[in-house]
């Protein structure tokens, strides 16, 4: 198991180099971030002496190389727009885009899990119906849509929730929450659903499937057969062996939550790391989009871990192959 | 006083054209303590009759006629509340397939607690004090460990014994055991239905016994009912209706299974119900190429062939481990010869198949076909020269035909893989081909899930045909059939062997099937080949101690009505 880990760790590393390399070689194509920084009156001398000062001179693998050395002792650079250092910045922004991925998460996977359980154990019932046939308007419809949609109707007719930022936060250590006030919650809702939508459908649905195949499966007939309960057939057996494939898909999922709130955040002035990214790529701010690209791969990559090592937790034949294998 | 009294009892499943009748009119009673086998091929609506005593029909399939009546209470047409009290407590069920009937995802303890619990108000130490005994009382091992284990730690046999288990946990008095060793092996089940009587007399169980294997039911049951298409045709004690049969249908369905002690020319065909059962053998040798069969050279040498699978990976060459499946095999197949390879699941026979087809590479040893070394090829033009010289019909007649082809194309991949003809010529080959083995040449633009499981097997043997090949390897290629449709095919394959002159390598693990097909026979075990010898010396006179013991597992089928047999 042990083993596993560590190859999978190294696996890991790999991949976030190999990201790293193909985020640098493409954002000499994003534009000049000299243009930006100086103004209107520079000199060819300014920009020669800006250039060789940022290193933006030099070649892009020596750029990569002196990136990665800084990232290893912790060190992003400085934002070419803020003057700070990325680090600085990005911990300001993390906790809201944290807080809104983990709200939404939970959201899109309670409710995906309950609803997918319902239609399929009621698989001909007029609700679970109506459940599968609205469940394709959230899969359909894009979500800059629906966070305007949401906006219109409990920002601007009803007047019930905030329509942009995230309220006011209490801060804990580094942390700044908006779990802790009353506006900092209500705030988080129309974002929260916004993102979570359609991967909730999208778990909804699979979990569905999955288990109408599991409810033909013998082993659940024998259950019946037992003359077990209704009850624990579909959750004990049934929605155990569901999760398998359920998982893998939510963890991609989670992962995507996270890096695709930029949309969300957008619609909703949300300050996290998503609107940063889009800001820092206007301004061809490279240290900030480095960062915030390899942040996303190391979340990508630590999930990916978590839903392996989950489907050891689950299924029992997996423990004794991960043995051989 | 009786059991379960099943009456006059009529299912139905409407379907949008018509309504289905699955079972009309059945009636049987099931005594404490009697073994009550039912017996039919499949689609004869013995399954449905157990289902329908549990209340466990499949939908849309209902209860339409008759009643069943357990205890002196009617139990047909309680609600699903009070037939869910009523299932696993007061009667319980065996499925057939130990592998796919517990859940993967809990232990064994966990199962059988959570019904005990179902049934009994017991605290969590009393029921796993339960979960012990029965583990103990079904006949597993070192029930401590056991308890603990997940269902895929557990051989075949030892999971349907958990099944059994599990069925016993609310003490019922009916068990519906539903096909309970078809997926085991000869061994497991002798031991399974030792098991099965023996709890049936001790706790005076009545058990409803499903089965389409007449070697099950003679030596198991006490009584036997006889279904064809729904009906009851016959019913009586095993005896009388085993050994004198009165309805044709009996008559024909007891001399389609395959005797032990028996050799026949051909097997007996069930001509009862009007089966398709022509093949045009005449037809198919009219232009098959002449094979020069030469006794005295044999058509293959196999030479110590060796083959282990990796089973612990490791970086470094002495951390890895091997499983040996097969160990230093060798023998000879003389052209125009059947040759039988017999053993348990496990025992390396279909490895040996694979090897000889070249499907798997030899780690030791080496095939010879008609003087070439054929093992482990890397030249193209040999291997696909040889492969077209030998051909493969398989176990399964629903996994081995690519569903999304066309029967026509199915038949038609390998002539044109190996461009054996072109363009008009192909597709009269096929309609020729699908016609000899007796499907008729409309077939050809179906999808095989239109056919049964017989009429598949036919379409992979119009497969195997299509390249004009000189050697056959069948894999198990009855062992998922019912035994009237099983008879069909070994005949086809008999004429195979004698108007084509094909030679053939017969893999099972059913003796007399193989008693009645094979020529020569190796016995093979656990890798290794335990003899080899003349099949008639083989069954009169084996050697070792080992084929004493698979022939002495082997069902009796004295009793059996030996009418309409040649």
């Amino acid at each position: 198991m042990l083993a596993y880990i560590i190859r999978r760790v190294f696996q890991s590393v790999i991949v976030l180099l190999v990201v790293g390399l193909v985020a640098f070689s493409m954002f000499r194509f994003v534009g000049d971030p000299i243009d930006n920084m100086l103004g209107q009156e520079r000199t060819q001398a300014d920009i020669d002496r800006l250039r060789t000062e940022l290193g933006l001179d030099q070649p892009f693998p020596v750029q990569y190389f002196k990136f990665l050395q800084g990232a290893v002792e912790g060190n992003f650079g400085v934002s070419y727009r803020q003057g700070r250092p990325v680090s600085t910045i990005i911990a300001e922004r993390a906790p809201a885009t944290l807080e809104l991925a983990l709200v939404s998460g939970f959201f899109a996977i309670t409710l995906g899990i309950a609803l997918g359980v319902f239609t399929a154990i009621r698989r001909n019932g007029i609700a679970a119906n109506t459940i599968m046939t609205l469940s394709l308007i959230g899969v359909s419809l894009p979500t800059f849509l629906i966070g305007i949609l949401l906006i219109y109707i409990f920002s601007v007719e009803l007047d019930l929730l905030p329509s942009f930022g995230r309220g006011d936060t209490v801060q804990i250590g580094g942390w700044s929450t908006g779990f802790l006030t009353a506006s900092g919650l209500k705030a988080l809702i129309l974002p929260s659903i916004t993102l979570g939508l359609y991967q909730m459908t999208l778990i909804m649905r699979l979990v569905r499937s999955e288990m109408l195949e599991v409810l033909r499966a013998d082993y659940v007939r024998f259950a019946r057969a037992r003359g077990l309960a209704e009850r624990a057939i579909n959750f004990r057996h049934a929605l155990k062996n569901t999760l398998v494939p359920v998982i893998t898909v939510t963890g991609l999922q989670l992962g995507s939550i996270i890096a695709f709130a930029i949309i969300t955040e957008t619609v909703f002035q949300w300050p996290g790391v998503g609107l940063l990214f889009i800001n820092a790529i206007q301004f061809v701010d490279i240290p900030v989009m480095a960062a915030y690209l390899m942040l996303i791969s190391v979340m990508f990559v630590g999930i990916n871990l978590i839903v392996d090592l989950l489907y050891f937790a689950i299924d029992p034949r997996l423990r004794v192959d991960g043995r051989t294998a | 006083m009786t059991l379960l009294d099943i009456n006059k009892l009529t299912v139905e499943f409407p379907t949008r054209r018509k309504v289905f009748r699955a079972v009309d009119a059945a009636s049987l009673t099931v005594e404490p303590g009697q073994i009550h086998g039912l017996v039919g091929e499949s689609g004869a609506g013995k399954s449905t009759i157990g289902a329908a005593v549990l209340g466990l029909l499949e939908r849309p399939g209902h209860i339409t006629g008759g009643d069943i009546v357990f205890k002196g209470d009617t139990i047909s047409g309680l609600n699903a509340d009070a037939m869910r009290k009523l299932r696993g407590k007061k009667i319980s069920m065996i499925f057939q397939d130990p592998l796919t009937s517990l859940n993967p995802l809990f232990t064994v303890k966990e199962q059988l607690v959570e019904t005990i619990q179902a049934h009994h108000d017991v605290s969590d130490a009393e029921a796993t004090q339960r979960a012990r005994d029965l583990i103990d009382r079904v006949g597993i091992p070192d029930p401590d460990t056991r308890l603990d284990q997940y269902p895929h730690q557990f051989s075949g046999g030892m999971r349907q014994r958990v099944v059994i288990a599990l069925a016993l946990c609310s003490e019922p008095d009916v068990i519906i055991a539903d096909e309970p060793t078809t997926a085991l092996d000869v061994s497991v089940q002798a031991q399974i239905l030792d098991l099965i009587k023996e709890l049936a007399r001790e706790r005076q169980v009545g058990v409803i016994l499903v089965t389409h294997d007449m070697g099950v039911i003679a030596e198991t049951t006490d009584v036997v009912t006889v279904m064809y298409a729904g009906e009851v045709v016959e019913s009586g004690p095993t005896e009388q209706v085993m050994g004198r049969p009165e309805h044709p249908y009996t008559k024909s369905l007891i001399a389609a299974v395959p005797r032990p002690t028996l050799k026949l020319h051909r097997f007996p065909q069930i001509s009862y119900g009007g089966r398709e059962t022509r093949f045009a053998i005449e037809d198919l040798a009219r232009n098959w190429p002449k094979v020069e069969n030469d006794p005295s050279k044999p058509l293959y040498e196999i030479k110590g062939i060796t083959k282990r699978f990796l089973q612990k990976r490791g970086l470094l060459p002495w951390n890895r481990e091997y499983f040996t499946a097969v160990d230093q095999v060798s023998f000879d197949i003389k052209p125009g010869e059947v040759f039988g390879v017999v053993g348990e699941s496990g025992s390396g026979k279909s490895t040996v198949a694979r090897m000889i087809a070249g499907l798997y590479q030899v780690d030791e040893g080496e095939v010879i076909f008609d003087g070439k070394t054929v093992s482990n090829l890397s030249d193209k033009a040999t291997q696909e020269a040889y492969r077209q010289d030998i051909q493969m019909i398989f176990q399964d007649p629903f996994s081995s035909l690519n569903p999304r082809m066309r029967v026509d194309e199915i038949v038609a991949e390998p002539i044109r893989h190996h461009k054996l003809m072109e363009g008009n010529a192909i597709q009269k080959r096929v309609e020729d081909l699908l016609d000899q083995v007796g499907l008729g040449a409309s077939a050809a633009l179906k999808y095989p899930h239109e056919f049964s499981g017989g009429q598949r097997q036919r379409i992979s043997i119009a497969r195997a045909l299509a390249t004009q090949p000189r050697f056959l390897i069948c894999d198990e290629p009855t062992s998922a059939l019912d035994v009237s449709i099983q008879a069909q095919i070994l005949n086809i394959l008999k004429d195979l062997q004698e108007h084509l002159g094909l030679t053939m390598l017969f893999i099972s693990h059913d003796l007399p099937v193989v008693r009645q097909m094979c020529d020569r026979v190796a016995v093979m075990k656990a890798g290794k080949i335990a003899e080899i010898q003349d099949t008639e010396s083989l069954f009169a006179n084996p050697q070792t101690e080992y084929t004493r013991e698979l022939l002495d597992l082997m069902p009796k089928l004295d009793d059996l009505s030996t009418e309409n047999l040649e």
